[in-house]
């Protein structure tokens, strides 16, 4: 089980958290026209990296804030955890 | 029985309480402090079980958890306890165990006959025989490999004993109580750690409980026993035997299980038989200690052939001999000790030492009390079939591949020793990638992984003054960092016997002519044959030899087996033990109850019970409830003998006619405020909602991005900046997420909150044709007419003192209100609507009649908006605005969503207008068509209409618009039903809704 530092909160377990995904993925801006691939792209496409990972998680039972965490997926070291405005 | 091989004094045990108990039916006595396997052999007992493919008789090899063979089916507090190790299971009054894997019983078990036709059974069999014909396999081979197979037999009942979890943080886990761990422990404590030091077995000390040292001035036992006291009197240490720390997982948390209860005859109440311990360690320390390695030679599995350092466990822990003639077969010193043990207890060992000579203080000792020892000897085979009688000695040539001059001698058992092997298993699960060592021919850990430190005989340390120096160091160390003091501590000077080098020698050549069975794993059977068999059919990675053969895949993780199997399989291939490499150590490192991990969640803990405020008076009045989500909510109310059916079909009638009320409380609520509110609807709700007047309702759907619906529900705007959001009650925690990540990550400009409201607010729904009369009696002051309150409006009112927000909103199709109040007040409400609404027949009603209202108007609720779907084919293309942008919209333009045959919900009705069209059928069109058929759609809600009196369905069909009219068939291959249909619009009844409008 992970240890996951909130930024808001410190120290945590993993089972306060939900997963929410690859945290670089950017919604497209509304009311813009974009192509089909690019639209896709935001839905479905995603990388499935061996190793660093930037992803979302919400703390759900602690401050219900969508944070995110930069984690290792072979080895499920944490290197950074931000909140959710902050950038790598 | 008499305990015949009970020495008279000696041990640890309690010999002034004697204790019986009973194996395979006959009674028995041991004495408090052993284990069922000592007071077994005590007695004489060494035919315990039969071995897995074979049915061999089998034996003690270990003396704890090492044992692979000893495994009994226990009876305790009337549950059964299967696959328990004889030799880990402490002896209590009345305890009762017998035999598994044997029938009719394990003196003579007809499996046995397996034995005899072991050319048919080698490495690989399944796999080999059973593949073909494909149609045998779910008839008859599967069941009869059950029954043949598998150790234990788990109840069926459900287990009343009570497990527990613990979840813990401390500085620094040992695992492990022998001299590193107490050693390390003592070291960290000093320093004013916080510290947990776990122990497997009952008594703490490990190898210092049988080793003949001196630490300072005390013998090894009773140092061990001053720290161990001295480590209880500190309030920063937890010390805890009977657990063990059997895995390690990510981020330093390591899960350790207690046998809370399992040494005694009963639990007691609220004390529980296992407990879980979740322990989180700022650094861990493993002193797990070593295990001997058997050496190999022709049916070396015959009960009395056991290792070395089981025999002087036996001996010093139990006063149990395991025999009165022994042999002791070794290629290193500890036999030796061990042989010195017997001797000094009045029995003369011989020593078979493969060795061409070797000196050392601890030989000096055995020669001199006389002790015959022969080098350069084997044992070729042991003699006996349900006990070891004789064994075939031999001479071995210098070059270890022929032997010679053999003979036979007379034994009772054989004491086998072939060096150690560090129990790596908890390095190896924290990722540690471990490294072999030549001198000692085995893997012990090298980088640290996480945040872990092997010690003493775990990490390759065999001399005790070495294991206490760095275990002291490493302890004082690792605490330092963590509390910032340092309390010197003075390692105790140590007296030990220095061994001489091992011989690298593990494996007995098979005798010219002879074809013995030569075990490696002793759990599952496999034999050097299996493995030399399954590399000469091209198996090479020891991952897939291990998978071919089972070798060190039985519950005791090949703890005796693995690295003789290493070493025959680079042996074979000419390679080095390095190269082949380890199979990967998964946790547990011993088997876990289900129980232990379950817990305490279990039946109605299992997850919580939600309650509305007004649940007990549903009790009260006969509700019976279904399950929610985690919300309790009445089905039906039973009047009389009705059942389900009845009475849902006599409360959703009532509704139509007169009047009815249904708990809503448990619809997600969700209180959104901010100068913003207005615009973050409009983006999460495909309709339009900027304008949206003060006092009104808006029903809504929400997408997700990839266009399908998410969830639905009304929205009220109850003052300028501030709305009333409802969802569904499956939804209502996903849909809070789903608001809080647009707010927070992708519009964070937005100045919104929302925060979720479903426990402060209770809910009535007042449903029917006289819901008006109904609600002007609740509110007499108000205005509640069609003008007043029209249909979707809102007004806040004054319910005899108490407030309440009544929205004029409709699930059921009919004329409808909605009241919320505080969820105190809850209670007072209903009651008080049930008071009010007598004169006018007013009945609650449950979920069931519920959905046979909003099914037979054609609402989609949960069972249409399954994921699965986009608005379209629910019919919602109203909702969908074409003017602005919201979440999932661009996701609607994909050309599959707008196909002109997409599918929609329709109305099924039956022909005969009697069946009832169970849920989950297909909709085809010709009944007979050949297999498989192609299906239109599904049926996804079935009801009764009380509107008609007749069966009404709604399903999700290809091309449903134009199907309306079409006589198709429902079929239910599950139910074996074929049923006629009629597609019909989906909304059966007031398709105008001109009832919630009246």
């Amino acid at each position: 089980m992970l240890h996951i530092k909130c930024p808001h909160c410190g120290l945590r377990s993993q089972n306060e958290f939900s997963y929410g995904g690859d945290a670089t993925v950017k919604r497209p801006a509304l009311n813009k026209e974009i192509s089909n691939q690019e639209w896709d792209n935001f839905v479905y496409l995603r990388k499935s990296p061996r190793g660093k990972h930037l992803e979302l998680w919400q703390h759900i039972s602690g401050c219900r804030q969508w944070i995110k965490i930069e984690r290792d997926t072979l080895t499920h070291e944490i290197f950074k955890t931000l909140k959710g405005n902050e950038e790598l | 029985m008499s305990e015949s091989f009970r020495l008279k004094q000696g041990g640890l045990i309690n010999r002034n309480k004697k204790i019986s108990f009973k194996f395979n039916g006959k009674k028995y006595f041991g004495y408090e402090g052993d284990t069922l396997a000592s007071a077994l052999i005590a007695n004489g007992v060494h035919l315990v079980g039969r071995s897995f493919k074979y049915h061999r008789p089998r034996g003690f090899f270990g003396a704890g958890v090492d044992e692979p063979y000893a495994i009994v089916q226990m009876n305790r507090n009337n549950e059964v306890d299967p696959n328990v190790r004889a030799t880990e299971q402490e002896l209590f009054e009345g305890l009762e165990a017998k035999s598994v894997n044997c029938w009719p019983n394990v003196d003579f078990d007809i499996g046995a006959i397996n034995n005899f036709l072991n050319k048919f059974f080698p490495a690989g069999f399944y796999y080999k025989t059973f593949m073909w014909p494909k149609s045998f396999w779910y008839k008859f081979y599967e069941p009869i490999i059950r029954k043949a197979a598998g150790f234990g037999a788990a109840s069926i009942k459900r287990d009343k004993e009570r497990y527990e979890h613990k979840y813990e943080y401390c500085d620094l886990l040992i695992a492990g109580s022998g001299p590193s761990g107490l050693a390390s422990a003592y070291a960290a404590a000093q320093n004013g750690a916080k510290v947990i030091l776990a122990e497997d077995k009952s008594r703490f000390g490990g190898s210092l409980l049988t080793s003949e040292v001196t630490i300072g001035n005390q013998s090894g036992k009773e140092w061990s026993e001053k720290i161990i006291s001295e480590l209880k009197s500190m309030p920063n240490v937890t010390v805890k035997n009977r657990s063990q720390v059997f895995g390690y997982y990510d981020h330093n948390m390591l899960v350790m299980s207690e046998r809370v209860s399992d040494h005694l005859p009963r639990t007691e109440k609220y004390i529980p038989k296992q407990r879980l311990w979740y322990i989180r360690a700022k650094q861990v320390i493993i002193s797990s200690g070593s295990i001997e390695r058997p050496l190999v030679f022709g049916n070396n599995d015959v009960p009395g052939v056991m290792l070395s350092s089981a025999a002087k466990e036996y001996l010093k822990v139990y006063g149990v001999l395991v025999g009165k003639k022994p042999i002791i077969f070794t290629n290193n010193d500890s036999g030796y000790e061990t042989a010195i043990e017997f001797k000094k207890n009045g029995v003369d060992p011989i020593i078979l030492d493969t060795r061409k000579e070797a000196n050392s203080e601890i030989i000096k000792e055995a020669k001199e009390l006389n002790i015959n020892i022969k080098f350069s000897y084997v044992v070729a085979a042991a003699k006996g079939y349900k006990k070891v009688n004789s064994a075939n000695i031999a001479k071995i040539s210098d070059d270890k591949k022929s032997i010679t001059n053999i003979e036979n001698i007379k034994c009772d058992c054989i004491c086998v020793s072939g060096f150690w092997t560090p129990t790596i298993h908890l390095a190896s699960q924290s990722g540690n990638k471990t490294k072999f060592n030549e001198e000692i021919d085995a893997f012990i850990p090298s980088q640290s992984k996480q945040k872990e430190t092997t010690l003493g005989a775990a990490n390759g340390v065999f001399t005790l003054e070495e294991t206490l120096n760095s275990s002291f160091k490493k302890g004082s160390e690792l605490s330092k960092e963590i509390t910032n003091k340092e309390n010197k501590v003075s390692v105790p000077t140590v007296v030990e016997k220095k061994s001489s080098n091992h011989d690298k020698f593990w494996c007995v050549p098979l005798p010219e002519g002879k074809n013995y069975k030569r075990f490696l794993d002793f759990q599952n059977d496999v034999t050097v044959s299996d493995i030399q068999l399954a590399l000469r059919e091209g198996y090479r990675s020891i991952e897939h030899v291990k998978r071919y053969t089972t070798l060190g895949m039985a519950t005791d993780q090949g703890r005796t087996s693995n690295l003789n199997g290493l070493q025959l399989v680079s042996d074979i291939e000419n390679k080095v033990v390095p190269q082949v490499g380890h199979t990967t150590f998964r946790p547990p490192y011993s088997p876990v109850s289900i129980g232990a991990i379950v817990g305490r969640e279990i039946g109605k803990h299992s997850k919580p019970t939600r309650k509305s405020p007004m649940h007990y008076w549903h009790e009260k009045n006969n509700a019976v409830f279904v399950d929610a989500g985690v919300w309790l909510r009445p089905r039906y109310y039973k009047q009389g003998n009705e059942n389900l059916f009845e009475a849902s079909k006599r409360e959703a009638k009532n509704v139509r006619q007169n009047v009815g009320v249904c708990d809503v409380t448990t619809l997600g609520k969700i209180d959104i405020k901010g100068p913003d509110a207005a615009e973050l609807l409009n983006r999460v709700y495909t309709n339009a909602w900027l304008k949206l007047p003060v006092g009104k309702a808006r029903y809504g759907v929400m997408l997700r991005e990839d266009g399908i619906v998410m969830d639905d529900g009304t929205t009220t705007r109850i003052s300028e900046n501030h709305y009333h959001m409802t969802t569904t009650t499956a939804q209502a925690a996903n849909v809070l997420s789903h608001l809080e990540y647009y707010l927070q990550l992708v519009w964070p400009e937005l100045n919104v909150n929302v925060v979720s409201s479903t426990e402060q607010w209770a809910g009535a729904a007042i449903a029917g044709p006289k819901s008006r009369e109904v609600l002007q009696k609740l509110f007499p002051d108000l205005d509640v007419s069609s003008e007043g309150l029209p249909f979707m409006g809102y007004i806040e009112g004054n319910l005899f003192g108490i407030n309440a927000k009544i929205f004029r909103i409709s699930f059921s199709g009919e004329l409808a209100y909605e009241i919320n109040v505080e969820s105190d007040n809850g209670n007072f409400m209903w009651e008080k609507i049930m008071d009010i609404g007598k004169e006018f027949n007013i009945q609650p009603y449950g979920t069931e009649a519920l959905s046979t209202l909003r099914i037979e108007m054609g609402h989609v609720a949960g069972s249409e908006l399954d994921g699965r779907t986009i608005p379209y084919d629910n019919s919602l293309e109203g909702l969908v605005s074409k003017k602005k942008d919201f979440i999932g919209k661009r996701s609607l333009s994909k050309s599959a969503y707008l196909e002109e045959d997409r599918q929609k919900v329709v109305g099924v009705v039956p022909l005969d207008k009697k069946t009832s069209i169970p849920e989950g059928s297909y909709i085809v069109k010709d009944a007979k068509a050949k297999l498989p058929n192609p299906k239109l759609g599904h049926v996804s809600a079935s009801c009764w209409s009380v509107e008609y009196d007749n069966p009404f369905s709604l399903a999700i069909i290809k091309d449903g618009k134009n199907m309306i009219g079409q006589k198709l068939f429902a079929m239910s291959p599950l139910k074996n039903k074929t049923i006629p249909v009629e597609i019909v619009s989906s909304h059966y009844v007031d398709p105008k809704g001109e009832r919630v409008r009246s």
